[in-house]
């Protein structure tokens, strides 16, 4: 009779394949996993506290260093919660400019995803192709916000700023000259629509290129086909959302069933897996890399052919431009007004999901009619997926955990908030 | 599908009678508040899950909330005062003082409360549930983890961030905060610069745990205003944007 061999074994918190700080006690009997404990919070900076010490309009910065892949999507969520509570709408083209945006930020998510999945289970070209493109998605990010990451651009009643009409280029350097500059320079000689154009055209070829090298890959398939199995009831059960649910066969997708901003107004398709494993989860991805680029299309064309407001024009909750600031009295004093106190919330709750890339990104926010929201909960999708961790890594071995975690696509910004 | 959105509360109400409340609509009309009594909690849960006209199979969100000092300002708005901005930075209000000094919770009835936002996929339907817990030193619940497993962690976190004790969790240990860590973090009466700072402290050559040094301070106040200037409806945009677009074409 053979000895009971128990090794428990501490995963993280600093390990590559973590995705962040995750700390994962793995007790194994042989190579086999029999439990995974998953302990996080290390990357807790209470922000749903801070939230609450600070007027409506200053935790929209906080919202893009929750998922911190998502930036835009989590404070899309946050600044409907808070339209909600005022009741009021943004204008058209801002709806559009926010789809558009989320979209590319879709893509810029899952990109980061296929990229560092691959790497994990041992395909490093990926990574570098992942990051060739999603530098482009970098660039519009800047051009429309004028950050790279963390855009805080979204605001209640619209967005900070219309779309630049000039993309910016590359100077020439010792480094990038002559033919090199030219073909880098090619598709930002127009707009940033122009720019964002170009590239959603030329997307779906590089979402080609990827899966050549993945999706029919031996190794590949090796490493996730029936790996992290989910049936469609205890993903419900658990608490998935998005591409983990989808994977698993429910065809759930909030951009359909309880459409905002401007989704009911763009075409697209929502891909469904069957099996639920990593693998399925995996094609489900890729396959909103494609239906991404096409609603991108779709908001580019609407964008071109209707110009107009991006923001509210209501002084008490939008503050007024700075001409308008420097000539008006009236408007010196509500910009005064919004900068030192902030807006009023009417009392009440209200909860805002939006499809994250990673899953449905709620926002819980209770206002006593303060100008500060009096609780604020923020619905993280990896917060729920990885509590799922334990069951769905049983009976595995220990180098499927890293496939398993790669599936679910977490980033701790958001889990410990 | 807003028809049915609608009639959930009342259908909700005829079902259950006595042992939950629809709770009159607010910000967001469409998804309904619904409070239950602690005593009825997994019982409403459950009905809630199984019954067809129902069918809430998916526990979106979980969060515990704590109302002490709901609807306090630290500012004063009604009346001018002589006092300036100092009666602002140096009255009481919860987040802003040390630990000594509690603010009294006479302000609410019930501090603590949980909210859990429930999804329906075959309704395509959402519903917030929400219980108010009687004590409020020792706030305790019966656990939704057998009727929804996802709620395990969130109750995990509502217990480690406020302190409520979840009753038949099957693991109700600190989620979020520190090993060892004291106090729950997201009580009103916590203070936002927190208790304890942490440095290397080199003599001792490990990690030393000392009070917080610096003071807890406001940058804005909080205020309520409910005066007309918050009525945000009576701003036409469509009319606005139809004017401005005209202009755009004329010049």
């Amino acid at each position: 009779m053979s000895e009971i061999r128990s090794y428990t074994m501490n995963f993280g918190p600093q390990h590559p394949a973590a995705h962040g700080v995750l700390r994962l006690v793995l007790e194994l009997d042989g190579e086999t996993v029999v439990r995974a404990d998953p302990h996080i919070g290390l990357l807790h900076r209470a922000t749903e506290k801070l939230a609450e010490s600070k007027p409506f309009n200053q935790t929209i910065g906080y919202m893009d260093r929750l998922d911190y892949m998502s930036m835009m999507c989590n404070e899309h969520a946050y600044v409907r919660a808070i339209e909600q509570l005022l009741g009021i709408e943004p204008p058209v083209r801002a709806q559009y400019i926010r789809t558009l945006y989320d979209e590319i930020t879709r893509i810029s998510n899952h990109l980061l995803w296929i990229g560092s999945n691959g790497l994990d289970l041992g395909a490093m070209t990926l990574f570098l192709y992942a990051f060739r493109e999603r530098e482009m998605i970098m660039d519009m990010y800047e051009a429309a916000s004028g950050a790279r990451m963390h855009a805080t651009y979204y605001r209640p009643g619209g967005v900070y700023r219309d779309l630049p009409d000039r993309m910016p280029r590359y100077r020439e350097s010792p480094w990038t000259k002559g033919k090199d500059l030219q073909r880098r320079n090619e598709w930002r000689e127009g707009s940033l629509l122009d720019f964002i154009e170009a590239f959603a055209t030329d997307f779906p070829s590089r979402v080609d290129e990827y899966e050549t090298l993945l999706t029919d890959n031996r190794i590949w398939k090796q490493r996730t086909v029936n790996i992290g199995v989910v049936p469609p009831e205890r993903a419900l059960q658990l608490g998935f959302t998005g591409p983990m649910l989808r994977g698993s066969g429910v065809e759930w997708d909030l951009r359909k069933m309880q459409p905002y901003a401007m989704y009911e107004h763009v075409d697209f398709d929502v891909p469904v897996g069957a099996h639920g494993d990593c693998y399925d989860r995996y094609l489900v991805r890729v396959e909103e890399l494609r239906q991404s680029a096409r609603i991108i299309l779709q908001c580019v064309d609407w964008l071109r052919a209707n110009p107009g407001h991006v923001m509210l024009k209501n002084f008490k909750v939008i503050p007024p431009t700075r001409e308008e600031m420097k000539d008006d009295m009236e408007a010196l004093i509500h910009h005064f007004k919004l900068f030192t106190e902030g807006y009023c919330v009417p009392r009440g709750e209200t909860y805002a999901a939006v499809e994250a890339p990673k899953g449905e990104f709620g926002c819980y926010l209770v206002s006593d009619g303060a100008n500060k929201p009096f609780r604020a909960h923020f619905r993280a999708p990896g917060f729920a997926h990885l509590s799922a961790m334990d069951e769905m890594v049983q009976g595995h071995m220990l180098a499927d955990v890293v496939a398993v975690i790669g599936s679910m696509d977490i980033v701790f910004g958001e889990i410990d908030r | 599908m807003n028809v049915n959105r609608q009639s959930l509360g009342g259908r909700l109400a005829d079902h259950f009678g006595d042992t939950l409340r629809v709770v009159p609509g607010t910000g967001d009309a469409w998804v309904p508040t619904v409070e239950v009594s602690p005593e009825h909690w997994v019982e409403v849960a459950k009905a809630l899950r199984d019954h067809e006209e129902f069918a809430f199979d998916q526990l979106t969100d979980l969060c515990g909330i704590d109302f002490l000092g709901f609807g306090v300002t630290e500012w004063e708005t009604s009346e001018a005062t002589r006092e300036g901005y100092s009666r602002a930075v140096e009255g009481l209000g919860p987040g802003r003082f040390g630990w000594q000094d509690l603010p009294e919770s006479d302000t609410v009835e019930h501090r603590f409360a949980v909210v859990a936002h429930l999804l329906s996929v075959p309704h395509n339907r959402r519903l917030r549930l929400r219980v108010f817990l009687a004590d409020e030193a020792l706030p305790v619940i019966p656990s939704l983890v057998e009727v929804w497993n996802s709620a395990n962690w969130y109750e995990r976190e509502a217990f480690d961030l406020f302190g409520i004790v979840f009753e038949g969790h099957p693991d109700l240990r600190r989620i979020l905060t520190d090993y060892g860590f004291t106090g729950h973090p997201f009580r009103k009466d916590f203070p936002l610069i927190g208790n304890v700072t942490v440095r290397y402290d080199e003599s001792k050559g490990r990690v030393v745990y000392e009070p917080v040094e610096i003071e807890p301070r406001v940058l804005v106040p909080r205020v309520i205003r409910d005066d007309s200037r918050y009525r945000t409806d009576d701003v036409d945009q469509a009319a606005e944007e139809a004017a401005d677009r005209d202009a755009l074409q004329a010049g």
